[in-house]
């Protein structure tokens, strides 16, 4: 990834912070500036909405591919993550063995590096998820 | 009013024992434990570094206490691994808690960058120049594979707000004590530290930490009897018992900060964390002396008095430390250079 393009999306990626329809609720992450629902309406509208973090898997695959910048994780775990405020987010689970993960498994947002760009390039933050205990 | 309006730590959830580290070395698994009085110590998974345990130990703290970005004057990151060599720590922190208008500066100094940077939000605060400030020490320290610090270098970190409203824990007073001593350091480009052996000992670390205590206690009138609580570096499970025997204070006054046995010396994490072992279960009135250490070198000491604050503050908000040590993932020696980024392979 460029470095403009994740330094944009630096504070989405850290804090899980999405946007939130005012004239329908519907909360979208990541943040859309306009809301599919309402169009028109909602345009110049959409309010910064912070999510908890929290949420359940709502489904779930188990990687065992050598991904570029993975291939010391590998096998992990890639989930769909339902919030309770709505959106699906997905998400790497960590901290835990592939076998362990469940649908519907409750989980929350750590801060985890995500992935750098080589050796001399970039370091780029943002959430994964770990179970909640 | 001076003093920690909210606390949080973090140490990453796997572990090596160091049996495991002696027997990969050809050491009696046995003397680590013995000699050094580490069991086992914490190993940062692949995706955790000094900026990602700073960021879990300060969502700890704001659990227990949110104070709002905007709120925030300054940050100090002390850490003696930083994961960049140039940029900032403490911008990331700013940029995570929306704290636009902070003085950041990430700090250095090996073990005691932690306690450096409490001195310095605690200066800013009782200057009067902001309201709040954040203070981490956060490490992934790493030692020489086979090197006697190999069995000890860890990882973890916690980081304070300190300000003058709600205080949970005053700090009374803190002074320093510094002398140019080469017991423990790396040159530039160097992957690994080197260190004086044996020299770590008497001229470094029992000099700075005895001189510290005995000054901080002299200038208040204490003596090891009025404190309920002592916190010490903890380079390894020994040297905190050695060094407050020597002072005047017993087992029981050290043993609830004393972490190392079980996660190894987390560095500028080390003497922050084993206080934050003892916000854990403090009372009112509870009286704490906190003294780091760091390689170079010099010691920080704290005189802090736990406030009546406490009993309205949401500490289960947060996990508490000796629950985070008790929770354990343990990992083989090849598990631990793989996450340690230690394999060599060809480009």
């Amino acid at each position: 990834m460029v470095v403009p393009r994740f330094w944009r999306e630096r504070r989405y990626r850290y804090s899980l912070i999405g946007t939130r329809c005012p004239v329908c609720g519907t909360v979208y992450f990541p943040p859309r500036n306009v809301c599919p629902k309402c169009g028109r309406e909602s345009v110049g509208k959409m309010e910064e909405f912070q999510l908890s973090g929290k949420g359940e898997v709502y489904s779930y695959t188990v990687v065992h591919q050598n991904v570029l910048g993975y291939k010391y994780q590998k096998p992990y775990v890639m989930a769909i993550v339902q919030t309770p405020e709505g959106p699906r987010i997905t998400g790497q689970i960590v901290d835990i063995d592939p076998e362990e993960v469940h649908i519907g498994m409750p989980v929350r947002a750590v801060f985890r590096r995500i992935a750098e760009d080589g050796k001399a390039g970039i370091i780029q933050y943002g959430y994964k998820f770990v179970k909640d205990e | 009013m001076v003093g920690i309006v909210t606390y949080g730590s973090y140490v990453p959830l796997y572990r090596i024992k160091t049996a495991e580290i002696a027997r990969i070395w050809g050491d009696e698994p046995s003397h680590p434990e013995k000699g050094l009085g580490i069991k086992s110590k914490t190993v940062p998974a692949y995706d955790e570094d000094a900026a990602t345990i700073a960021v879990e130990a300060l969502r700890n703290a704001l659990r227990r206490k949110n104070i709002p970005g905007e709120r925030i004057g300054a940050i100090f990151v002390g850490s003696e691994s930083h994961p960049y060599a140039v940029k900032p720590t403490a911008s990331l922190i700013a940029e995570v808690v929306g704290a636009y208008n902070a003085h950041a500066a990430d700090l250095e100094f090996a073990c005691k960058a932690g306690t450096a940077a409490m001195q310095n939000v605690y200066a800013m605060v009782k200057a009067g120049m902001i309201d709040y400030g954040i203070a981490i020490g956060t490490d992934t320290s790493q030692g020489q594979p086979g090197d006697a610090l190999d069995y000890s270098a860890s990882a973890g970190g916690t980081a304070y707000i300190i300000g003058k409203d709600e205080v949970i824990a005053e700090i009374n007073h803190t002074i320093s004590f510094v002398t140019d001593t080469p017991d423990f350091w790396r040159r530039e480009g160097q992957r690994y530290p080197s260190h004086g052996g044996r020299f770590t000992g008497e001229p470094a670390y029992f000099k700075h930490v005895m001189t510290a205590a005995k000054r901080l206690m002299e200038e208040m009138g204490t003596g090891p009897k009025d404190y309920d609580y002592a916190v010490f570096h903890q380079p390894n499970g020994k040297f905190p018992l050695r060094v407050g025997k020597r002072l005047g204070f017993t087992k029981e006054q050290i043993e609830q900060g004393l972490l190392t046995p079980y996660i190894g010396n987390t560095y500028s994490g080390a003497t922050p964390t084993g206080l934050s072992a003892v916000l854990d279960v403090a009372k009112p009135g509870d009286r704490i002396i906190a003294v780091s250490f760091g390689s170079g070198a010099g010691s920080d000491a704290f005189d802090i008095t736990v406030t009546d604050e406490i009993e309205k503050f949401n500490r289960d908000a947060a996990p508490k430390i000796w629950d985070q040590i008790k929770r354990a993932k343990y990992i083989d020696y090849a598990q631990y250079l793989k996450f340690r980024r230690m394999i060599v392979e060809v480009d």
